[in-house]
C-alpha cells in the first residue's frame, strides 16, 4: 500500500495527481480531531448495524425468504459509513448493486430495506427493485444499480445538476474494482474532467470482481491512477480504517466543492462472503485468505480496538451496541415477514409518470399493450 | 440415447465443435477459472486451456468487438454474455458491426460468430437483469436468432450455429439449464429455421419459443385432460430464420392460433407471427389470433408478482378458453 505524505490542504491540487494521505495525517485531520466521543461511538454503531442487517439477510436468503441476486456488504462497512459521515447537505451518493451498506448511513431504515429484499409492498421500492435497487432520493441516495458501470455516468450527471444549480456539493459515485473496465466509465471520466463536474469516483476495491482477481482483469495498477490520463487527481485509501476513509473523502469533497473538478479514490477493502448469495466462493480464493483478513484487518474490530484503547468505549458498551443492532435487524425481519406482497395492479404502476398522475396527462393513444 | 441437461447439452456442443475445429474458442466473463457464472462452460478451461477458453474483464463492448474482429479474420469465436441483459452495453458491436459487416463490404467479409447466454425473467432479479431481446436482435437483418427450449434442441442448434458463417445469437434460459432430455449417442445437428411440432393436436395451434414452449406444453396437458381440447404446440426453435411453413401448415389444420412468448408484447416476435398468419392463412382462421405475453411493464422483482407477469400454464389455459 503506497502512503505518500501530502499536506492536507494541498495548495496546488490541480497539478498534483496522487494526493494520498498518510495514516497519521488522516487520523489527525481536522474532520477526525473534531469528533466527539459520542460521534465516534456512532460510527462504530453504524458499522455494526450494517453487519447485523447483512447477517440476518444471509439467513433469510438461506431460508428462502429472499431470492434472486443478493450481494452482501460484510467486510466493507467502514467504507460506506466513513464516507457518508463526512457529507454535507448538498452531497449525493449513487452506488452499485452492493448497496445495502450505503443505504443505512444515508438514512434509510432497516424495515423498508428488509421488506424490499423480501419483495414486499412495504419495501423502499414497493418490492419492485429488490436487493440491487434500493433508492431514497429524498435522502440524496440515488441507488442501487444492477448493471456494472451503469451508474458511473449517472454520478457525473448528478454532479452536473448540482453545479448547474449553483450549489456547493458533490456526488460520490461508488463502484467496484471490476467496473473500471466498462466503457461507460471512461466516457464519464473524460466528460467529468472536461466539463469540471464535482463527482468523486470511489472504487471499493475488494480485490475481486466475482471470481476474478484484479490482476486478471485490469491492466495497470493502481486502478485510480487511470485518473492521470484524464488530468484528474486520485488517491489511495486504506479502507478498513474508518478515520482514514473519513479524512481522505473529506479532502476530496473539499477539493471538488472548491474546484468542481472530479477525482478518483481507490479504497482498499475486502468482502467476506461470496460475490452474491449464489456464489459458493470455492474457486478463486482460499478460506485462509478470508480468515486472515477477518482476524487482522476487520474494520469493525480495528475501530473498536482504537476506541477501547482511547477509553471511549468499554467491552460492555460494544456488546450493548451489538445487541441493539441485532434486535433492530430482528424487528426488520419480522416486519418483512408480516408485510404483504404488492397487489397485482402494482405491476403496471410506476412505469410512466402520466399514467400515475392522470391529472397531468397530455398524451393520447395506448401506452400498455396487454 | 442418454439423458442430459440443457446446460450439459450446450457444453457438449461447444466442446465437440472446439475439438473438431481449432478456430473455435470461447470468451466471456468467468467462463474459465470460475467454470461459468451458470456453469455452462464447466471443465472447458481444463480441457482446452486458456488460449481457447478466455476469461475477460467486465468489458462487453470491448470483448464482443474483439471477437467480431477475430471472426472477420476467420476465427470462429463463441462469445458468452453472462446474461443477455449485459449485452446491452455491447449493443453497438452486435448490431452495427456484426450484423452489418457483410452487407457494407458488399459481401467481401463475413462474421462467423456465436453470441450466447441466458435471456429470461422469472428468477427474481428485477428489471435490469431480466431482458429478453430476441425481438430486438431479430429486427436486425444480418443476425440470426435462436431460442432453444430443450436440451436436445440446445445441443443440435448450438453446433449448427458454431458452423454457420453468419453471426448467430443464442438466447438460453437459466430456468431451463437443469431440464433434461434424451439425446442420441451419435452426433446430430439441427438446421436453423426448422420449427418442431412438440405436441400434435387438432383443435388449436400454440406457437411459442424458449421457455414459453414448456409452459404451453403444460397448458396443453391441462386443456386435453380437463377440457378435451386437443392442442398442437409448435416450438419455433429459431426466430430468424423462421420456419413459416410449419406454422402455416398447423394453422391450416386447426384453424385457431394462440401465440405465447415471455417477451413484452410491443413489437414482440409474436407480432410478426400474427402478421404472417393473417397474410398467408387468413382464410383458414376461424377465430382472431390470440396472444399471451409478459405483462407490459419492466420486470418486477417481487417473486409472486413476477410469476403473474410471465405467461403461466394457467394464463395460457385461460386464453385458450377465452377464444371460444
Ligand atoms: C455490464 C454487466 N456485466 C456483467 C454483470 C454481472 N456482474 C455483476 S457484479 C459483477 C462483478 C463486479 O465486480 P466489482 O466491480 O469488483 O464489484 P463487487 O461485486 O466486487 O462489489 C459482474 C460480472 C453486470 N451486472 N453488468
Ligand atoms: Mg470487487
Amino acid at each position: 500500500m503506497r502512503s505518500q505524505q501530502m499536506p492536507l490542504q494541498a495548495p496546488d491540487l490541480k497539478s498534483a495527481y496522487n494526493v494520498t494521505l498518510s495514516t497519521e495525517a488522516a487520523v489527525n485531520a481536522p474532520i477526525n480531531q473534531a469528533l466527539k466521543p459520542e460521534a465516534k461511538i456512532d460510527l462504530l454503531r453504524q458499522m455494526i448495524r450494517i453487519r447485523a442487517f447483512e447477517e440476518k439477510t444471509v439467513r433469510a436468503y438461506q431460508q428462502g425468504h429472499i431470492g434472486g441476486f443478493c450481494h452482501t456488504y460484510i467486510g466493507q462497512e467502514s467504507v460506506a459509513v466513513g464516507t457518508v459521515s463526512v457529507l454535507e447537505e448538498h452531497d449525493h451518493v449513487i452506488t452499485t448493486y452492493r448497496d445495502h451498506g450505503h443505504a443505512f448511513p444515508m438514512g434509510m431504515g432497516m424495515n423498508e430495506c428488509m421488506a424490499e429484499l423480501f419483495g414486499k409492498y412495504t419495501g423502499c421500492s414497493k418490492g419492485k427493485g429488490g436487493s440491487m435497487h434500493f433508492f431514497a432520493p429524498d435522502k440524496r441516495f440515488w441507488g442501487g444499480h444492477g448493471i456494472v458501470g451503469g451508474q458511473t455516468p449517472l454520478g457525473a450527471g448528478i454532479a452536473f445538476a448540482v453545479k448547474y444549480q449553483g450549489l456547493k456539493g458533490s456526488c460520490l459515485c461508488f463502484m467496484g474494482d471490476g467496473a473500471v473496465n466498462q466503457g461507460a466509465y471512461h466516457e464519464a471520466l473524460n466528460l467529468a474532467a472536461l466539463w469540471e463536474l464535482p463527482v468523486i469516483y470511489v472504487i471499493e476495491n475488494n480485490r475481486y470482481s466475482m471470481g476474478t482477481c484484479q490482476a486478471s482483469s485490469s491492466a495497470g495498477n493502481p486502478l485510480a491512477k487511470r485518473a492521470e490520463g484524464y488530468g484528474m487527481n486520485w488517491a489511495m485509501v486504506r479502507g478498513n480504517h474508518i478515520l482514514e476513509v473519513r479524512a481522505q473523502i473529506r479532502a476530496a469533497l473539499e477539493y471538488t466543492w472548491e474546484t468542481h473538478r472530479p477525482m478518483i479514490l481507490e479504497i482498499d477493502t475486502y468482502r467476506y462472503r461470496g460475490h452474491s448469495m449464489s456464489d459458493p466462493d470455492q474457486t478463486y480464493r482460499t478460506k485462509d485468505e478470508i480468515a486472515a483478513y477477518r482476524t487482522a484487518h476487520d474494520p469493525i474490530l480495528l475501530f473498536q480496538n482504537i476506541l477501547k484503547g482511547d477509553k471511549v468505549i468499554t467491552a460492555e458498551g460494544v456488546e450493548k451496541i451489538e445487541e441493539a443492532a441485532e434486535a433492530e435487524a430482528s424487528t426488520a425481519l419480522d416486519f418483512a415477514l408480516q408485510s404483504p406482497f404488492p397487489p397485482e395492479s402494482e405491476i403496471k404502476r410506476d412505469v410512466y409518470w402520466e399514467e400515475d398522475h392522470p391529472e397531468t396527462k397530455t398524451s393520447q393513444g395506448t401506452l400498455f399493450f396487454n | 440415447m442418454r439423458l442430459i441437461t440443457y446446460r450439459d447439452a450446450l457444453r457438449e456442443a461447444m466442446a465437440e465443435e472446439m475439438t473438431r475445429d481449432n478456430r473455435v474458442m470461447l470468451m466471456g466473463e468467468e467462463v474459465g477459472l470460475f467454470d461459468g457464472a451458470y456453469k455452462v462452460s464447466q471443465g472447458l478451461l481444463k480441457q482446452f486451456g486458456p488460449k481457447r477458453i478466455i476469461d475477460t474483464p467486465i468489458s462487453e463492448a470491448g470483448f464482443s468487438g474483439i471477437a467480431i474482429g477475430a471472426a472477420m479474420m476467420g476465427l470462429r469465436p463463441i462469445v458468452e454474455f453472462m446474461t443477455w441483459s449485459f449485452a446491452y452495453v455491447a449493443f453497438d458491436q452486435v448490431v452495427n458491426n456484426a450484423a452489418n459487416m457483410r452487407y457494407m463490404s458488399g459481401g467481401l467479409i463475413n462474421v462467423p460468430i456465436v453470441f450466447r447466454g441466458p435471456a429470461n425473467g422469472g428468477v427474481n432479479v428485477g428489471a435490469t437483469h431480466s431482458h429478453t431481446p430476441e425481438n430486438l436482435l431479430a429486427n436486425m437483418p444480418g443476425l440470426k436468432v435462436v431460442c432453444p427450449a430443450t436440451a436436445y434442441d440446445a445441443k443440435g442448434l448450438m453446433k449448427t450455429a458454431i458452423r454457420d458463417n453468419d453471426p448467430v445469437c443464442i438466447l438460453e434460459n437459466t430456468i431451463l439449464y437443469n431440464d433434461k432430455s434424451e439425446i442420441p449417442d451419435e452426433e446430430y445437428l439441427i438446421p436453423l429455421g426448422l420449427a418442431d411440432v412438440k405436441r400434435e393436436g387438432k383443435d388449436l395451434t400454440i406457437v411459442a419459443h424458449g421457455r414459453a414452449v414448456i409452459t404451453s406444453l403444460k397448458a396443453a396437458e391441462i386443456l386435453e385432460k380437463e377440457y378435451k381440447i386437443s392442442v398442437e404446440v409448435i416450438d419455433l426453435r429459431s426466430i430468424r430464420p423462421l420456419d413459416e411453413e410449419t406454422i402455416l401448415k398447423s394453422v391450416r389444420k386447426t384453424h385457431r392460433v394462440l401465440l405465447v412468448e415471455e417477451n413484452k408484447p410491443f413489437c414482440g416476435v409474436d407480432a410478426q407471427l400474427a402478421f404472417l398468419i393473417q397474410e398467408k392463412a387468413f382464410d383458414d382462421l376461424d377465430a382472431p389470433i390470440a396472444r399471451v405475453s409478459a405483462i407490459d411493464a419492466p420486470q418486477i422483482y417481487s417473486m409472486p408478482l413476477e410469476k403473474l407477469q410471465l405467461p403461466s400454464p394457467e394464463r395460457v389455459v385461460k386464453a385458450v378458453l377465452a377464444m371460444g
